[in-house]
Protein backbone atom coordinates (compact mmCIF):
# COMPACT_ATOMS: atom_id res chain seq x y z
CA UNK A 1 0.00 0.00 0.00
CA UNK A 2 1.47 3.79 -0.61
CA UNK A 3 0.58 5.73 1.58
CA UNK A 4 0.25 8.97 -0.77
CA UNK A 5 -3.64 7.88 -1.13
CA UNK A 6 -6.13 10.22 -0.85
CA UNK A 7 -8.91 8.25 0.58
CA UNK A 8 -7.71 4.55 1.80
CA UNK A 9 -10.57 1.67 2.83
CA UNK A 10 -9.22 -0.84 4.33
CA UNK A 11 -11.32 -3.67 5.06
CA UNK A 12 -14.55 -1.96 6.08
CA UNK A 13 -17.60 -3.64 6.89
CA UNK A 14 -21.30 -3.05 8.11
CA UNK A 15 -23.59 -4.18 9.84
CA UNK A 16 -27.60 -3.51 9.73
CA UNK A 17 -30.29 -4.57 12.56
CA UNK A 18 -33.12 -4.99 11.79
CA UNK A 19 -35.62 -7.40 13.71
CA UNK A 20 -32.87 -8.17 16.45
CA UNK A 21 -31.29 -10.31 13.41
CA UNK A 22 -27.90 -8.50 12.02
CA UNK A 23 -26.86 -8.79 8.35
CA UNK A 24 -24.20 -6.84 6.32
CA UNK A 25 -24.39 -4.44 3.92
CA UNK A 26 -20.93 -4.30 2.99
CA UNK A 27 -17.72 -6.32 3.69
CA UNK A 28 -14.67 -6.51 2.32
CA UNK A 29 -13.97 -3.31 0.95
CA UNK A 30 -10.49 -2.12 0.43
CA UNK A 31 -10.11 0.63 -2.06
CA UNK A 32 -7.23 3.13 -2.94
CA UNK A 33 -8.47 6.41 -4.20
CA UNK A 34 -5.94 9.26 -5.56
CA UNK A 35 -6.90 12.69 -5.40
CA UNK A 36 -8.44 13.25 -8.94
CA UNK A 37 -9.38 10.55 -9.82
CA UNK A 38 -13.13 9.47 -10.97
CA UNK A 39 -13.90 5.95 -8.85
CA UNK A 40 -16.78 4.20 -9.94
CA UNK A 41 -18.65 2.27 -7.57
CA UNK A 42 -21.09 -0.67 -9.60
CA UNK A 43 -23.35 -3.57 -8.65
CA UNK A 44 -26.58 -4.59 -8.21
CA UNK A 45 -29.17 -3.08 -5.67
CA UNK A 46 -28.40 -4.06 -2.44
CA UNK A 47 -24.97 -4.61 -2.81
CA UNK A 48 -23.94 -1.77 -0.17
CA UNK A 49 -22.58 0.83 -3.07
CA UNK A 50 -24.78 3.51 -1.20
CA UNK A 51 -23.76 2.37 2.20
CA UNK A 52 -20.05 2.71 1.03
CA UNK A 53 -20.94 6.74 0.29
CA UNK A 54 -22.68 7.26 3.17
CA UNK A 55 -19.68 5.79 5.07
CA UNK A 56 -17.44 8.17 3.38
CA UNK A 57 -19.21 11.19 3.94
CA UNK A 58 -19.44 10.89 7.57
CA UNK A 59 -22.69 9.82 7.80
CA UNK A 60 -22.71 6.20 9.11
CA UNK A 61 -20.44 4.56 10.94
CA UNK A 62 -18.56 1.86 10.20
CA UNK A 63 -18.14 -1.54 12.21
CA UNK A 64 -15.24 -2.65 11.02
CA UNK A 65 -11.61 -1.98 9.04
CA UNK A 66 -10.32 1.34 8.80
CA UNK A 67 -11.47 4.59 6.37
CA UNK A 68 -9.09 7.49 5.93
CA UNK A 69 -9.59 10.56 4.05
CA UNK A 70 -6.64 12.89 3.37
CA UNK A 71 -3.49 13.11 5.14
CA UNK A 72 0.06 13.98 4.42
CA UNK A 73 0.12 16.61 1.26
CA UNK A 74 -4.10 17.19 0.95
CA UNK A 75 -5.57 18.10 4.47
CA UNK A 76 -9.15 17.19 4.41
CA UNK A 77 -12.09 18.87 6.35
CA UNK A 78 -14.58 16.14 7.05
CA UNK A 79 -17.42 19.42 7.53
CA UNK A 80 -16.59 21.27 3.95
CA UNK A 81 -15.06 19.14 1.57
CA UNK A 82 -17.66 16.33 0.73
CA UNK A 83 -19.91 17.36 -1.85
CA UNK A 84 -22.98 15.18 -2.55
CA UNK A 85 -25.35 14.42 -5.86
CA UNK A 86 -28.38 12.49 -5.51
CA UNK A 87 -30.48 10.63 -7.61
CA UNK A 88 -33.54 12.84 -7.47
CA UNK A 89 -31.93 16.78 -7.69
CA UNK A 90 -33.98 17.80 -4.44
CA UNK A 91 -33.39 20.98 -5.41
CA UNK A 92 -36.09 23.08 -2.94
CA UNK A 93 -38.38 24.57 -5.05
CA UNK A 94 -39.11 27.50 -3.32
CA UNK A 95 -35.95 28.85 -4.08
CA UNK A 96 -34.63 30.31 -7.37
CA UNK A 97 -31.45 28.32 -8.74
CA UNK A 98 -28.88 30.62 -7.68
CA UNK A 99 -30.26 29.96 -4.42
CA UNK A 100 -30.20 26.25 -4.05
CA UNK A 101 -26.68 26.52 -5.56
CA UNK A 102 -25.85 28.43 -2.52
CA UNK A 103 -27.56 25.88 0.01
CA UNK A 104 -24.27 24.57 0.81
CA UNK A 105 -22.42 28.04 1.84
CA UNK A 106 -25.37 29.12 4.18
CA UNK A 107 -25.18 25.99 6.15
CA UNK A 108 -21.36 26.10 6.31
CA UNK A 109 -21.70 30.29 7.30
CA UNK A 110 -19.29 30.91 4.13
CA UNK A 111 -19.27 34.56 3.12
CA UNK A 112 -21.98 34.88 0.56
CA UNK A 113 -20.99 37.82 -1.75
CA UNK A 114 -17.66 35.59 -3.11
CA UNK A 115 -20.18 32.53 -2.86
CA UNK A 116 -22.85 34.04 -5.01
CA UNK A 117 -19.80 35.18 -7.76
CA UNK A 118 -18.55 31.50 -7.33
CA UNK A 119 -22.55 29.70 -7.48
CA UNK A 120 -22.71 31.89 -10.86
CA UNK A 121 -19.59 30.88 -12.14
CA UNK A 122 -20.31 27.41 -11.27
CA UNK A 123 -24.14 27.94 -13.17
CA UNK A 124 -22.31 28.70 -16.29
CA UNK A 125 -19.90 25.83 -15.93
CA UNK A 126 -22.52 23.03 -15.80
CA UNK A 127 -24.19 25.05 -18.97
CA UNK A 128 -27.12 26.99 -17.03
CA UNK A 129 -25.58 30.33 -17.37
CA UNK A 130 -29.00 32.23 -17.80
CA UNK A 131 -30.91 30.46 -15.40
CA UNK A 132 -29.88 31.44 -12.03
CA UNK A 133 -33.23 33.32 -11.19
CA UNK A 134 -35.37 30.15 -12.44
CA UNK A 135 -37.26 28.33 -10.43
CA UNK A 136 -36.84 24.24 -9.98
CA UNK A 137 -39.77 23.82 -11.95
CA UNK A 138 -39.01 25.65 -14.76
CA UNK A 139 -36.18 23.39 -15.04
CA UNK A 140 -36.10 19.76 -16.98
CA UNK A 141 -34.87 16.85 -15.43
CA UNK A 142 -31.54 16.85 -16.69
CA UNK A 143 -30.53 20.72 -16.12
CA UNK A 144 -32.20 20.31 -12.47
CA UNK A 145 -29.14 17.76 -12.34
CA UNK A 146 -26.86 20.01 -13.78
CA UNK A 147 -27.97 22.50 -10.84
CA UNK A 148 -27.54 19.88 -8.35
CA UNK A 149 -23.79 18.72 -9.38
CA UNK A 150 -23.12 23.39 -9.20
CA UNK A 151 -24.77 22.82 -5.85
CA UNK A 152 -22.11 20.12 -4.56
CA UNK A 153 -19.32 22.16 -6.14
CA UNK A 154 -20.45 25.55 -4.30
CA UNK A 155 -18.33 25.13 -1.30
CA UNK A 156 -15.43 23.86 -2.93
CA UNK A 157 -14.91 20.44 -1.70
CA UNK A 158 -12.11 18.36 -2.30
CA UNK A 159 -14.62 15.46 -2.51
CA UNK A 160 -17.57 14.64 -4.91
CA UNK A 161 -19.92 11.94 -3.71
CA UNK A 162 -22.70 11.28 -6.49
CA UNK A 163 -25.16 8.30 -5.69
CA UNK A 164 -26.99 7.10 -9.20
CA UNK A 165 -27.09 11.30 -9.90
CA UNK A 166 -28.50 10.03 -13.89
CA UNK A 167 -30.68 7.15 -12.97
CA UNK A 168 -33.90 9.08 -12.94
CA UNK A 169 -32.90 10.44 -16.44
CA UNK A 170 -33.83 8.93 -19.87
CA UNK A 171 -31.13 7.32 -21.88
CA UNK A 172 -30.16 10.19 -23.98
CA UNK A 173 -30.06 12.38 -21.74
CA UNK A 174 -28.31 9.84 -19.61
CA UNK A 175 -25.69 9.52 -22.38
CA UNK A 176 -25.27 13.43 -22.32
CA UNK A 177 -24.92 14.07 -18.63
CA UNK A 178 -22.18 11.69 -19.04
CA UNK A 179 -20.14 13.58 -21.28
CA UNK A 180 -21.24 16.79 -19.13
CA UNK A 181 -19.61 14.84 -16.15
CA UNK A 182 -16.46 14.06 -17.72
CA UNK A 183 -16.06 18.01 -19.19
CA UNK A 184 -16.69 19.17 -15.23
CA UNK A 185 -14.58 16.75 -13.97
CA UNK A 186 -11.86 17.82 -15.95
CA UNK A 187 -12.04 21.70 -15.49
CA UNK A 188 -12.45 21.20 -11.84
CA UNK A 189 -10.16 18.35 -11.01
CA UNK A 190 -11.91 17.16 -7.91
CA UNK A 191 -12.10 13.56 -6.22
CA UNK A 192 -15.42 12.15 -7.24
CA UNK A 193 -16.42 9.13 -6.37
CA UNK A 194 -19.63 7.74 -8.94
CA UNK A 195 -22.30 4.86 -7.49
CA UNK A 196 -24.37 3.35 -10.47
CA UNK A 197 -25.91 0.53 -11.04
CA UNK A 198 -25.07 0.95 -15.28
CA UNK A 199 -22.05 -0.95 -16.30
CA UNK A 200 -21.74 0.86 -19.38
CA UNK A 201 -21.69 4.19 -17.45
CA UNK A 202 -19.25 2.64 -14.81
CA UNK A 203 -16.84 2.06 -16.85
CA UNK A 204 -17.27 5.01 -19.60
CA UNK A 205 -16.44 7.50 -16.61
CA UNK A 206 -14.75 5.99 -14.41
CA UNK A 207 -10.74 6.08 -13.99
CA UNK A 208 -10.91 3.53 -11.40
CA UNK A 209 -13.38 0.85 -10.88
CA UNK A 210 -14.62 -0.98 -8.34
CA UNK A 211 -17.56 -3.63 -8.88
CA UNK A 212 -19.58 -4.59 -5.59
CA UNK A 213 -21.63 -7.99 -4.87
CA UNK A 214 -24.90 -8.65 -3.45
CA UNK A 215 -25.69 -11.28 -1.41
CA UNK A 216 -23.69 -11.39 0.72
CA UNK A 217 -22.46 -7.82 -0.13
CA UNK A 218 -18.93 -7.17 -0.55
CA UNK A 219 -16.07 -5.89 -2.69
CA UNK A 220 -15.59 -8.30 -5.51
CA UNK A 221 -12.94 -6.48 -7.62
CA UNK A 222 -11.83 -3.21 -8.63
CA UNK A 223 -9.44 -2.03 -11.61
CA UNK A 224 -8.20 0.82 -13.88
CA UNK A 225 -10.06 1.75 -17.02
CA UNK A 226 -7.23 2.15 -19.41
CA UNK A 227 -8.95 4.23 -21.57
CA UNK A 228 -7.92 8.00 -22.67
CA UNK A 229 -9.21 11.40 -21.67
CA UNK A 230 -10.95 12.69 -22.78
CA UNK A 231 -13.65 9.72 -23.68
CA UNK A 232 -16.05 9.85 -26.37
CA UNK A 233 -19.17 7.70 -27.08
CA UNK A 234 -17.23 5.47 -30.04
CA UNK A 235 -14.86 4.61 -27.20
CA UNK A 236 -17.99 2.34 -26.01
CA UNK A 237 -17.96 -0.02 -29.08
CA UNK A 238 -14.15 -0.30 -29.27
CA UNK A 239 -12.72 -3.65 -28.27
CA UNK A 240 -11.06 -2.78 -24.74
CA UNK A 241 -14.28 -1.15 -23.56
CA UNK A 242 -16.15 -4.76 -24.40
CA UNK A 243 -13.34 -6.21 -22.62
CA UNK A 244 -13.86 -4.20 -19.29
CA UNK A 245 -18.26 -4.38 -19.18
CA UNK A 246 -17.40 -8.15 -19.96
CA UNK A 247 -15.50 -8.62 -16.83
CA UNK A 248 -17.96 -6.77 -14.40
CA UNK A 249 -20.84 -9.14 -16.10
CA UNK A 250 -18.34 -11.93 -15.09
CA UNK A 251 -17.93 -10.63 -11.59
CA UNK A 252 -21.62 -9.94 -11.35
CA UNK A 253 -21.94 -13.88 -12.04
CA UNK A 254 -24.17 -12.76 -15.46
CA UNK A 255 -22.21 -14.05 -17.76
CA UNK B 1 -54.92 50.59 -18.16
CA UNK B 2 -53.05 47.89 -18.86
CA UNK B 3 -52.67 46.51 -15.50
CA UNK B 4 -56.55 46.84 -15.10
CA UNK B 5 -57.55 45.04 -18.60
CA UNK B 6 -55.31 42.20 -17.28
CA UNK B 7 -56.90 41.89 -14.12
CA UNK B 8 -60.53 42.36 -16.22
CA UNK B 9 -59.67 38.95 -18.99
CA UNK B 10 -57.74 37.14 -15.86
CA UNK B 11 -61.28 37.50 -13.94
CA UNK B 12 -63.70 37.90 -16.15
CA UNK B 13 -65.45 34.53 -16.42
CA UNK B 14 -65.17 34.67 -12.37
CA UNK B 15 -67.18 37.63 -12.41
CA UNK B 16 -69.34 36.29 -15.04
CA UNK B 17 -70.67 33.48 -13.43
CA UNK B 18 -71.38 35.51 -10.40
CA UNK B 19 -73.53 37.90 -12.13
CA UNK B 20 -75.41 35.05 -14.18
CA UNK B 21 -76.32 33.30 -10.95
CA UNK B 22 -77.77 36.41 -9.60
CA UNK B 23 -79.32 37.53 -12.50
CA UNK B 24 -80.69 33.64 -12.88
CA UNK B 25 -82.45 33.81 -9.34
CA UNK B 26 -83.53 37.62 -10.52
CA UNK B 27 -85.75 35.94 -13.13
CA UNK B 28 -86.72 32.87 -10.87
CA UNK B 29 -88.12 34.87 -8.13
CA UNK B 30 -89.85 37.19 -10.69
CA UNK B 31 -91.06 35.21 -13.68
CA UNK B 32 -91.73 32.14 -10.90
CA UNK B 33 -94.44 34.28 -8.87
CA UNK B 34 -92.56 33.43 -5.96
CA UNK B 35 -93.49 35.03 -2.31
CA UNK B 36 -91.42 37.03 -0.88
CA UNK B 37 -91.24 34.98 2.55
CA UNK B 38 -90.14 32.36 0.79
CA UNK B 39 -87.31 33.88 -1.79
CA UNK B 40 -86.92 37.29 -1.95
CA UNK B 41 -85.13 38.77 -5.05
CA UNK B 42 -81.54 39.75 -4.99
CA UNK B 43 -82.43 43.41 -5.44
CA UNK B 44 -85.53 42.86 -2.02
CA UNK B 45 -82.58 41.62 -0.13
CA UNK B 46 -80.26 44.21 -1.45
CA UNK B 47 -82.70 46.55 -0.35
CA UNK B 48 -82.71 44.87 3.11
CA UNK B 49 -80.19 46.94 3.72
CA UNK B 50 -82.05 49.73 4.87
CA UNK B 51 -83.95 48.53 7.08
CA UNK B 52 -82.86 49.27 10.72
CA UNK B 53 -81.30 45.96 12.03
CA UNK B 54 -77.84 47.79 12.38
CA UNK B 55 -76.25 45.79 9.75
CA UNK B 56 -72.94 47.50 9.90
CA UNK B 57 -72.77 46.51 13.91
CA UNK B 58 -73.58 43.05 13.53
CA UNK B 59 -71.40 42.44 10.54
CA UNK B 60 -68.82 43.85 12.56
CA UNK B 61 -69.97 41.61 15.76
CA UNK B 62 -69.74 38.27 13.53
CA UNK B 63 -66.53 39.37 11.58
CA UNK B 64 -64.60 39.58 15.01
CA UNK B 65 -65.79 36.22 15.92
CA UNK B 66 -64.62 35.08 12.45
CA UNK B 67 -61.62 36.74 12.24
CA UNK B 68 -60.32 36.38 15.83
CA UNK B 69 -61.34 32.34 16.25
CA UNK B 70 -59.18 31.63 12.76
CA UNK B 71 -56.44 33.54 14.06
CA UNK B 72 -56.13 32.09 17.61
CA UNK B 73 -56.47 28.59 15.15
CA UNK B 74 -53.60 29.53 13.24
CA UNK B 75 -51.16 30.40 15.89
CA UNK B 76 -52.52 27.65 17.72
CA UNK B 77 -52.49 25.04 15.03
CA UNK B 78 -48.89 25.95 13.72
CA UNK B 79 -47.43 26.71 16.93
CA UNK B 80 -48.23 23.32 18.52
CA UNK B 81 -47.20 21.33 15.01
CA UNK B 82 -44.22 23.38 15.60
CA UNK B 83 -43.70 22.12 18.83
CA UNK B 84 -44.72 18.38 18.28
CA UNK B 85 -42.45 18.21 15.21
CA UNK B 86 -39.40 19.09 17.94
CA UNK B 87 -40.25 17.06 20.42
CA UNK B 88 -41.71 13.42 19.97
CA UNK B 89 -42.88 12.72 23.40
CA UNK B 90 -45.00 15.64 23.45
CA UNK B 91 -46.54 14.86 20.21
CA UNK B 92 -47.23 11.34 20.96
CA UNK B 93 -48.56 12.34 24.41
CA UNK B 94 -50.93 14.94 23.55
CA UNK B 95 -51.56 14.39 19.81
CA UNK B 96 -54.20 11.29 20.81
CA UNK B 97 -55.42 13.65 23.18
CA UNK B 98 -56.49 16.45 20.65
CA UNK B 99 -57.73 14.06 17.68
CA UNK B 100 -60.40 12.31 20.64
CA UNK B 101 -61.03 15.88 22.00
CA UNK B 102 -61.49 17.39 18.36
CA UNK B 103 -64.87 14.65 18.24
CA UNK B 104 -66.46 16.42 20.83
CA UNK B 105 -69.35 17.56 18.69
CA UNK B 106 -68.66 21.54 19.67
CA UNK B 107 -72.22 22.35 18.73
CA UNK B 108 -73.00 20.43 21.92
CA UNK B 109 -70.88 22.24 24.31
CA UNK B 110 -71.83 25.13 22.99
CA UNK B 111 -74.41 25.49 26.19
CA UNK B 112 -71.59 24.71 28.47
CA UNK B 113 -69.28 27.42 26.85
CA UNK B 114 -71.67 29.89 27.73
CA UNK B 115 -71.97 28.47 31.25
CA UNK B 116 -67.76 29.69 31.07
CA UNK B 117 -67.67 32.48 29.12
CA UNK B 118 -70.87 33.80 29.67
CA UNK B 119 -72.96 35.77 26.83
CA UNK B 120 -70.48 38.02 24.12
CA UNK B 121 -68.13 37.42 21.92
CA UNK B 122 -65.50 35.31 23.78
CA UNK B 123 -67.72 31.67 23.71
CA UNK B 124 -68.40 32.71 20.02
CA UNK B 125 -64.53 33.09 19.26
CA UNK B 126 -64.02 29.89 21.45
CA UNK B 127 -66.44 27.94 19.58
CA UNK B 128 -64.57 28.78 15.83
CA UNK B 129 -61.74 28.26 17.22
CA UNK B 130 -61.94 25.18 18.22
CA UNK B 131 -63.85 23.67 14.90
CA UNK B 132 -61.18 24.80 12.65
CA UNK B 133 -57.81 24.65 14.98
CA UNK B 134 -57.30 20.71 13.75
CA UNK B 135 -56.81 21.09 10.21
CA UNK B 136 -54.39 23.50 10.38
CA UNK B 137 -52.32 21.30 13.08
CA UNK B 138 -52.76 18.23 11.02
CA UNK B 139 -51.34 19.72 7.43
CA UNK B 140 -48.91 21.80 9.56
CA UNK B 141 -47.77 18.46 11.05
CA UNK B 142 -47.83 16.79 7.85
CA UNK B 143 -46.00 19.78 6.00
CA UNK B 144 -43.00 19.59 8.75
CA UNK B 145 -42.10 15.55 8.46
CA UNK B 146 -42.57 16.04 4.39
CA UNK B 147 -38.80 16.40 4.40
CA UNK B 148 -36.34 14.00 1.61
CA UNK B 149 -34.12 11.79 3.76
CA UNK B 150 -31.70 12.52 1.09
CA UNK B 151 -31.61 16.14 1.78
CA UNK B 152 -31.19 15.56 4.89
CA UNK B 153 -28.30 13.77 4.48
CA UNK B 154 -26.67 16.35 2.64
CA UNK B 155 -27.29 19.16 5.06
CA UNK B 156 -25.32 16.49 7.39
CA UNK B 157 -22.66 15.83 5.53
CA UNK B 158 -21.79 19.68 6.03
CA UNK B 159 -22.57 19.03 9.76
CA UNK B 160 -26.08 21.69 9.23
CA UNK B 161 -27.73 22.09 12.64
CA UNK B 162 -31.00 21.20 13.64
CA UNK B 163 -32.06 24.42 13.59
CA UNK B 164 -30.48 24.88 9.74
CA UNK B 165 -32.50 22.05 8.65
CA UNK B 166 -36.09 24.07 10.36
CA UNK B 167 -35.77 27.31 9.18
CA UNK B 168 -33.76 26.19 5.74
CA UNK B 169 -36.17 23.14 4.92
CA UNK B 170 -38.61 22.07 7.05
CA UNK B 171 -40.60 25.29 7.47
CA UNK B 172 -40.41 26.64 4.19
CA UNK B 173 -41.52 23.06 2.50
CA UNK B 174 -44.42 23.08 5.10
CA UNK B 175 -45.62 26.05 3.50
CA UNK B 176 -47.86 25.12 1.11
CA UNK B 177 -49.49 22.51 3.81
CA UNK B 178 -50.31 25.09 6.05
CA UNK B 179 -51.64 27.12 3.86
CA UNK B 180 -54.07 24.36 2.45
CA UNK B 181 -54.74 23.72 6.37
CA UNK B 182 -55.96 27.42 6.38
CA UNK B 183 -57.97 27.28 3.51
CA UNK B 184 -60.07 24.68 4.59
CA UNK B 185 -60.33 26.04 8.02
CA UNK B 186 -61.54 29.90 6.93
CA UNK B 187 -65.16 27.46 5.86
CA UNK B 188 -64.77 25.85 9.69
CA UNK B 189 -64.79 29.11 11.32
CA UNK B 190 -67.80 30.94 9.95
CA UNK B 191 -69.40 28.02 10.47
CA UNK B 192 -68.62 27.62 13.99
CA UNK B 193 -68.98 31.63 14.61
CA UNK B 194 -72.62 31.86 13.51
CA UNK B 195 -73.46 28.14 15.15
CA UNK B 196 -72.27 29.83 18.38
CA UNK B 197 -74.13 33.11 17.59
CA UNK B 198 -77.54 30.39 17.03
CA UNK B 199 -76.63 28.64 20.70
CA UNK B 200 -76.73 31.87 22.19
CA UNK B 201 -75.53 35.51 21.97
CA UNK B 202 -76.99 38.91 21.82
CA UNK B 203 -75.41 40.27 18.63
CA UNK B 204 -74.19 39.36 15.33
CA UNK B 205 -75.51 38.06 12.01
CA UNK B 206 -76.44 34.84 13.15
CA UNK B 207 -78.32 36.78 16.08
CA UNK B 208 -80.05 38.32 13.66
CA UNK B 209 -80.95 35.72 11.66
CA UNK B 210 -82.80 34.01 14.07
CA UNK B 211 -84.78 37.65 14.86
CA UNK B 212 -85.66 38.05 11.02
CA UNK B 213 -87.07 34.61 10.87
CA UNK B 214 -90.00 35.09 13.64
CA UNK B 215 -91.16 38.28 11.24
CA UNK B 216 -90.89 36.18 7.97
CA UNK B 217 -88.61 39.11 6.94
CA UNK B 218 -86.92 36.87 4.25
CA UNK B 219 -84.90 39.67 2.50
CA UNK B 220 -83.29 40.27 6.08
CA UNK B 221 -82.25 36.79 6.46
CA UNK B 222 -80.71 36.43 3.25
CA UNK B 223 -78.63 39.85 3.09
CA UNK B 224 -77.59 38.29 6.62
CA UNK B 225 -76.55 34.91 4.53
CA UNK B 226 -74.47 37.21 1.97
CA UNK B 227 -72.97 39.15 4.74
CA UNK B 228 -71.67 36.48 6.31
CA UNK B 229 -70.43 35.00 3.33
CA UNK B 230 -68.88 38.38 2.00
CA UNK B 231 -66.87 38.04 5.32
CA UNK B 232 -65.57 34.49 5.24
CA UNK B 233 -64.66 35.49 1.14
CA UNK B 234 -63.03 38.46 2.63
CA UNK B 235 -61.13 35.78 4.86
CA UNK B 236 -60.30 33.34 1.94
CA UNK B 237 -58.71 36.25 -0.11
CA UNK B 238 -56.48 37.12 2.64
CA UNK B 239 -55.32 34.00 3.08
CA UNK B 240 -55.14 33.87 -0.91
CA UNK B 241 -53.04 36.69 -1.01
CA UNK B 242 -50.57 35.26 2.06
CA UNK B 243 -49.79 32.07 0.12
CA UNK B 244 -49.44 34.21 -3.13
CA UNK B 245 -47.04 35.60 -1.47
CA UNK B 246 -45.01 32.69 1.09
CA UNK B 247 -45.55 29.90 -1.53
CA UNK B 248 -42.89 30.56 -4.45
CA UNK B 249 -41.62 28.72 -6.99
CA UNK B 250 -44.67 26.16 -6.94
CA UNK B 251 -46.29 25.50 -10.53
CA UNK B 252 -49.58 23.80 -8.67
CA UNK B 253 -50.90 27.37 -7.77
CA UNK B 254 -50.90 28.78 -11.09
CA UNK B 255 -54.61 29.45 -11.30
CA UNK B 256 -55.15 27.67 -8.02
CA UNK B 257 -58.61 28.66 -5.45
Amino acid sequence: MTTDAFIRLDGVRKFYRSRGQEFLAVSDVSLEIEEGELVSLVGPSGCGKTTVLKILAGLHPHDGGTVTIGGGSTPFDATRDIGMVFQQSLLLKWRRIIDNVLLPAEILGLPMRPARDRARDLLAMVGLAGFEESYPYELSGGMQQRAAIARSLVHDPKLILMDEPFGALDALTREKMNLELLRIWSESRKTIIFVTHGIQEAVFLASTCAVLTAGPARMADHFEIDLPYPRTLSMKTSEKFGEYTRRIYALLGME
Amino acid sequence: MEKFANWLRRYSLAIFIHVLVIALWQFWVVLGDVPSYVAPTPVDTAMAIFSNYDWTRNTLVTAAEIFGGYFLAVIFGVGLALIFSWSRILSSTFMPLIVSANMIPKVALGPIIIVWFSYGLWPNIMIAFSICFLPILLTTERGLSEVEPDLLDLVRSLKGSRWQIFTKIQLPGSLPYIFSGMKVAVVLAVAGAIVGEFIASEEGLGYLMLQVQVTLDTAASFLAVFLITLVGVALYAIVLILERLFVVGDRRLEGSY
